[in-house]
């Protein structure tokens, strides 16, 4: 009964709309505006031109506004060394597209409202001026040769090697959580293969190698100690992830077949971003943002920064993989012709 | 109407008839369905287009009501979904295809073959001095593999699994394996297949562009006098003809992974329970050819509506385009670019950095002749008599989105910032901006241009005004919060949020986004309307309705096949001599020679009289 009665009154809306517009039409050409060049009566040129005005002045207040508005929450709070270069330099960036963005638009809407059709004015032939062509082609080309070059010295920076005494860590995607795995005290990962994975071996790793013996994996939640470098080494093994860490300022795809890393070094702990934000539940998130599947939007892993010495307690007491599945490693032993015919795959 | 056209038809069948035997009364197929005629081609294409845009943008909308309200229930939409709606809540897989399904539509079917379709057909013969093009069978081919393309896109949107939903660039292995997501089945290989059809298409009408341009332009008409519309024709027919074959072939090497068991992007994969045996490919290379595509199809998309802008300011500004020359340098600056920015949008793939700064480089060179074309727009109207029609006044919104969308693309293009802003909100609003909406309001402003010489009638200005402005506010409202958004790191392509701590923040603003997005969808409504019913019931138009000097205006009202009832004019000026100081009008169409306006030449042009 309600939709039909929500039916009706749309068409009843409609008609009424419907009936306006035939009226205005007629209206129109009984006032004898139509016998004039489109885009000159006089009543919508003065419309049109307060509208294109109020625009400029509403629209850029109400920009404004909400800018000022979302400031706390678009500035996520930030944790790595080299996410307050790119934050500076999107900041310096945002300024000088900002000042072209006011100056451009308030010219163009300026202009459409000064210059509305008169009909006893005529336009100012004004073909083209190549001193003008030449100038504004060279301040922009400045200004972009400016930028390019702080981008090229922050980008160098944040790709250069990673330093030798990182952490590394491994952080493998599939549909749809993440897999990590850190070296153990061998400082060293074990080999991984496609072809080794099955239901308890997620990841693949080839247990023959004793670099692997020691390897910690899926521990509850990522830690990485702070003010130390972090080398993530990243892998896919269905399809391709990417590894987002908003609050470091980190992004890279996680792309099957093809290892990718990405180093960073966490400035404040989990502990002390409770504190700056006065969130006592604040977590560093892990998310995934290549498009992956059904479960894209539920790939989260919590990090944790902790003071180098509380990492260090807490690696120690992080039992290795063989450790808390011994089956697997007598599978490996006893098997080795098999593991062989995987190498030769 | 009809009748206007009948006579037309039989006045250049007269001019013809000494030297064309087999003219005969054509019947209504070959008159309408399967035309010659580049006018008629080109409606089809905008009919195409236009329900296209809507099938697109009510896509959108849906998947704007999940992520307004995630909380919400969707049971009110099962009569249109069906099985897409689970205990009232919308499949997860199935957003992912709307997202991709809209991306697909828009860019592809409404954005190029609806744009350039139109325009390039409907305005390069007329525009230039020509009966019609180079090869009207190949044309009319053209549109009959793109209305295949588009049968089969439309159809996998209805099938069991559902279409394509690995997002539009339908990266692989997303997109190769089935066992990846539902739609990478059935639904994928009907995009491929579409989409190769597409390409097909896109092919035959990009030759056929070039080769019209190139040789049958009107005598006098050299290609400094052609009209910007034109070039921007040109230079896109160009960068399809050069980047679609790219597409193609690694549409085919997908087709190949899919079906045939090859190794071209895939390798090292564990799903489903299994290790699959492809090894050695690369998935990046996907990426590569896609994006060697990809970055020219935006200029695709953006050039023509540069083209139809430029030339409605002019007109309507009263005035000479300023820095024709400098337009004309900038548009083949900004098509030659092109093809060698593409990996911006792969920054954070892995790829060499070395690479990364590379790119970086190039991209934001890209963005000078963009700014110059800017000001030249702003330029031209600055001491204008501007006249605000329908057209000028999308052609000014065009110009103001452009502004919006392009500044951030200088953000995007740094490969430092673009590790935090890479598939986030702030990309999502960078490009709809910058060619999407920029893109739609180049195309509303020259259907409500050059409607009259479609239609024989005007489109009503009022209706015009109001589609107008609720288009333009709605697109603001809609795409200037998604910065916010986008710079708080929310990602692109997702269900919802509500599972981070860092992204369920936000919500009202989701919903405000939403809301607006309602509100501009609803609008178009009203251009419907106004295109449907103007068809039959707008006001008469007459030859040169808006006191235009571009050769489409010397035609009839309704140019028949031939499009110049006698032989065709010849140009004698430049297409932008508008108020000329001491003519008597404020317009001199290209066809009047020097010798008929002593009063107004140039010192220069005293040697043509």
């Amino acid at each position: 009964m309600i939709t039909i009665a929500i039916g009706l009154s749309i068409i009843l809306l409609l008609v009424i709309l419907y009936l306006l517009f035939r009226i205005g039409t007629l209206a129109s050409i009984f006032r004898g505006s139509t016998e004039r060049a489109a885009g000159t009566t006089k009543v919508s040129n003065r419309v049109n031109g307060m509208m294109l005005l109020l625009f400029l002045i509403v629209g850029g207040a109400a920009f404004a506004w909400s800018f000022v508005d979302a400031w706390d929450d678009m500035n996520l709070p930030l944790a790595s060394l080299h996410g307050e270069w790119t934050d500076n330099l999107f900041w310096t960036t945002m300024i000088v597209i900002g000042i072209v963005f006011v100056i451009t638009q308030i010219l163009l809407f300026i202009y459409s409202y000064k210059y509305q059709h008169k009909d006893d004015k005529r336009a100012y032939y004004y073909p083209h001026n190549n001193k003008l062509e030449i100038v504004w082609t060279m301040i922009p080309a400045v200004v972009m040769a400016l930028l390019v070059f702080g981008g090229w010295q922050t980008w160098t920076k944040i790709t250069s090697a990673a330093p030798e005494d990182a952490v590394v860590v491994e952080i493998v995607g599939k549909q749809f959580n993440w897999m990590v795995r850190y070296p153990g005290p061998d400082g060293k990962l074990g080999v991984a293969k496609t072809s080794l994975i099955d239901a308890t071996n997620e990841l693949g790793v080839d247990f023959s190698d004793p670099n692997s013996h020691d390897d910690i994996i899926n521990p509850l939640q990522i830690h990485v100690p702070k003010g130390k470098p972090v080398l993530l080494k990243i892998r896919s093994r269905d399809v391709i992830h990417s590894v987002f860490m908003p609050h470091f300022r980190l992004k890279m795809d996680a792309v099957p077949g093809m290892p990718t890393k990405f180093w960073f070094v966490p400035t404040k702990t989990t502990a002390e971003m409770a504190t700056e934000t006065g969130n006592p539940d604040f977590k560093y998130e892990l998310a995934c943002t290549e498009i992956c599947g059904r479960g894209h939007f539920a790939m989260r892993y919590v990090i944790i920064v902790d003071e180098p010495e509380d990492y260090e307690a807490w690696l120690a007491s992080q039992k290795p993989f063989v450790e808390q599945n011994p089956q697997v490693l007598a599978k490996f032993q006893q098997e080795p012709s098999a593991v062989l015919v995987a190498d030769a795959e | 109407m009809s009748s206007t056209d009948i006579s037309m038809t039989r006045d250049v069948h007269h001019v013809h008839e000494e030297h064309d035997e087999h003219h005969h009364d054509q019947n209504f197929f070959e008159k309408y369905i399967f035309s010659l005629d580049h006018k008629v081609i080109a409606k089809q294409y905008l009919f195409m287009g236009i329900f296209w845009a809507f099938v697109g943008g009510f896509l959108s909308i849906l998947f704007r009501l999940q992520l307004g309200w995630p909380e919400a229930t969707f049971t009110f939409l099962e009569p249109i979904l069906g099985g897409w709606i689970e205990n009232g809540k919308l499949n997860p897989e199935f957003y992912l295809a709307l997202v991709t399904m809209h991306g697909t539509i828009m860019v592809f079917f409404v954005l190029t073959a609806g744009l350039s379709g139109t325009f390039s057909n409907f305005l390069i013969p007329l525009q230039i001095g020509a009966r019609d093009m180079a090869s009207g069978f190949m044309n009319m081919l053209s549109f009959w593999v793109f209305f295949i393309a588009s049968v089969i896109m439309f159809w996998s949107l209805f099938i069991e699994t559902g279409p394509a939903a690995g997002g539009w660039t339908v990266y692989p292995p997303l997109s190769a394996l089935p066992e990846a997501i539902q739609g990478s089945g059935d639904g994928m290989t009907m995009w491929l297949i579409s989409m190769a059809l597409f390409i097909v298409s896109q092919l035959l009408g990009g030759v056929n562009y070039i080769t019209t341009v190139i040789n049958l332009r009107t005598k006098g008409m050299s290609m400094t006098k052609i009209p910007l519309t034109i070039w921007a024709f040109l230079l896109t027919a160009v960068l399809g003809l050069l980047a679609f074959p790219v597409l193609l072939s690694a549409a085919l090497l997908l087709i190949f992974d899919r079906s045939f068991g090859t190794s071209f992007f895939l390798s090292d994969i564990y799903i489903a329970g299994q290790a699959l045996s492809n090894t050695g490919g690369s998935a990046i290379l996907f990426q590569h050819l896609f994006w060697f595509l990809g970055h020219p199809e935006v200029y695709i998309v953006i050039l023509p509506a540069m083209g139809l802008v430029s030339e409605v300011i002019a007109t309507n500004a009263r005035k000479p385009i300023f820095g024709y020359r400098a337009m004309i340098g900038s548009m083949v600056g900004i098509a030659v670019l092109s093809f060698v920015v593409w990996a911006h949008h792969m920054f954070v793939t892995g790829m060499n950095p070395f690479l990364g700064s590379v790119f970086m480089f190039l991209t934001l060179i890209i963005a000078v002749p963009s700014a110059v074309k800017v000001f030249n727009w702003i330029a031209t109207i600055w001491r204008g008599n501007v006249r605000f029609t329908a057209a000028m006044l999308f052609a000014i919104g065009f110009v103001s989105l452009f502004i919006s969308g392009g500044l951030t693309g200088i953000i995007l293009g740094n490969s430092a910032l673009d590790i935090q802003l890479h598939d986030t909100y702030f990309v999502v609003a960078h490009f709809h901006l910058v060619m999407g909406a920029a893109a739609f309001f180049g195309m509303f402003c020259g259907v409500y241009h050059w409607y009259p010489k479609m239609f024989g009638r005007m489109m009503d200005e009022k209706l015009g005004y109001i589609h107008f402005w609720l288009t333009f506010i709605a697109v603001y409202l809609v795409f200037m919060p998604m910065h916010y958004i986008g710079i708080a790191g929310f990602p692109r392509r997702y269900y919802n949020w509500t599972g981070f701590e860092t992204f369920n923040i936000f919500t009202d603003l989701n919903t405000f986004i939403s809301l607006a997005a309602i509100f501009g969808f609803v609008a178009q409504f009203i251009f419907l309307f106004n295109f449907v019913y103007s068809i039959f019931r707008g006001r008469r138009a007459t030859e040169n309705p808006w006191h235009s000097n571009t050769l489409e205006w010397t035609t009839p009202v309704l140019p028949g096949h031939g499009n110049w009832p006698g032989e065709i004019p010849a140009v004698y000026r430049w297409p932008y001599d508008y108020s000329k100081p001491g003519a008597a009008e404020d317009y001199i169409p290209q066809t009047v020679p020097f010798s008929q306006t002593q009063s107004s030449n140039l010192p220069n042009e005293k040697d043509f009289e």
